[in-house]
């Protein structure tokens, strides 16, 4: 059966590539550094074979330049690791969303300081609907939040405001 | 090849003869559900690519300039966000496009001249004030979108694949403008001013988006037929004016001709300072 899980973090069935995927997998995304890009969904496929080391990302946006920091990270955690002929490549199909965010991430992104994607992505663009779910804040959880922009410090995040306890927020956008 | 994947239009870096240097780009790949494709580009998926590309690219260029310039510091990393990701599309869409012809993306984006570029003139016009920058968000947007949603079915995997992940980013740029808009013709006497002004300078370019050039009718399937998206977009746009209170300019059509290479003012200057760096230095690498 198809899960979420399963396309979100497609972790292979051969023991040497399992190997290399679960050191690929502690490689953290610079900007969020308490995700992983397991957790994140970016980690796509490692496949260890005699002629080398395979990885394939997917970027959580087109321009994300943070993906040349995770693939080089990637590459010298293996190297690191005694693999040979690592080699990174960047996919766009099927296209990142941030429903393969892993629940364990989603903990982790508010208890760093930032709200996480509340509900899911559309199988399609919702067109001109522009209905929002409450954003909870990650410091008080109050419900009670407005956005103040809707890009933020890095494309994957808007800025937010608590109106309870007035601080600001980073919020990680549905995508 | 060893694992699950094909690789289309993957090129290795290579050390051009002409001392354009090796730029490093990230193939553009399929995942194996999705290859049923040509691996490169036919010539004319080529062009294809290049006129949607260049849409992105020039658009990206313009709106960089606002980053320290922008009404507010919120707007100043929107704006610099929005143009990311559209460099992002230029990116993908270039690389694609230039495999085809042995050339990298940034072959395409610093050593054309002006004749060889296939914007259409929107993306070109001027940032103006704010509300002029605004309006052309606006349209452009909306037309990136409706672009990309039907680009998604493109026999074409490679294209397909790059528009279903830009189709989902262009939402928020729409959104984003669809906001200004309504803020800026509600707002002050001054700022209702603005963006009737912006409207009504932008306006005469959109009629180049919708136009079937010869290319489209041998890319039955592959491309998306201009013409067939101007209803959407209208009918996505018109509300949004409507709300605000704003009419729908009339009056002069701009003659178009950026996918023949016929070109406005703006767009040599702007190419200048796109291309300068890379000019003076070639193969210089940071």
């Amino acid at each position: 059966m198809v899960t979420v899980a399963s396309i979100a973090r497609p972790r292979p069935s051969d023991a040497a590539s399992q190997q290399a995927w679960d050191i690929a997998a502690e490689v953290c995304d610079p900007e969020v550094p308490v995700l992983t890009i397991e957790d994140l969904g970016v980690l796509r496929s490692v496949a260890v074979t005699k002629d080398g080391t395979h990885v394939i990302l997917t970027p959580t946006y087109s321009g994300c330049p943070a993906m040349e920091a995770m693939r080089d990270d990637v590459t010298s955690v293996l190297t690191g690791a005694g693999y040979e002929n690592v080699t990174v490549e960047l996919v766009l199909a099927p296209a990142w969303t941030t429903d393969w965010m892993s629940e364990e991430g989603k903990a982790k992104l508010v208890s760093y300081g930032i709200a996480a994607p509340t509900g899911h992505s559309g199988v399609r663009p919702t067109g001109t609907v522009r209905l929002q779910l409450a954003v909870k804040c990650p410091r008080c959880s109050s419900l009670n939040t407005r956005e103040l922009a809707r890009f933020g410090s890095t494309s994957c995040k808007a800025l937010y405001e608590c109106r309870d306890c007035l601080e600001p927020f980073d919020y990680f956008k549905v995508l | 090849m060893d694992h699950a994947e094909a690789d289309v239009a993957t090129r290795e870096p290579t050390d051009t003869a002409d001392g354009h240097g090796h730029v490093d780009v990230e193939a553009v790949t399929l995942s194996a559900e999705l290859v049923e494709a040509a691996s490169v580009a036919s010539h004319d998926v080529a062009e294809y690519a290049l006129w949607l590309g260049d849409d992105s690219l020039v658009l990206a260029q313009n709106l960089g300039w606002w980053i320290s310039r922008a009404p507010e510091l919120e707007e100043d990393i929107a704006l610099g966000n929005i143009a990311l990701d559209l460099i992002g599309h230029a990116r993908s869409l270039l690389h694609y496009a230039g495999a085809e012809s042995g050339r990298t993306e940034d072959d395409l984006a610093y050593w054309r001249d002006e004749p060889n570029w296939r914007s259409a003139h929107l993306f070109e016009q001027p940032n103006g004030d704010f509300a002029h920058t605004i309006a052309r968000q606006f349209i452009a947007a909306h037309y990136l979108f409706e672009l990309y949603s039907a680009l998604m079915e493109s026999t074409d995997a490679t294209l397909a694949a790059i528009a279903a992940k830009a189709v989902k980013e262009v939402d928020y740029h729409r959104d984003h403008s669809i906001q200004w808009v309504l803020r800026l013709a509600q707002g002050t006497e001054e700022s209702r001013r603005r963006m009737i002004t912006g409207l009504s300078d932008l306006w005469p370019f959109v009629e180049e988006l919708f136009v079937d050039e010869p290319l489209i009718d041998r890319l039955e399937g592959v491309a998306v037929r201009p013409s067939s998206l101007q209803a959407a977009v209208e009918a996505a746009m018109l509300p949004v004016l409507a709300e605000a209170e704003l009419e729908v300019p009339r009056g002069f059509i701009s003659s178009g001709g950026g996918r023949r290479g016929d070109h406005s003012e703006n767009l040599g200057p702007l190419l200048a300072e796109l291309q300068v760096l890379a000019r003076a230095h070639p193969g210089a690498k940071w």
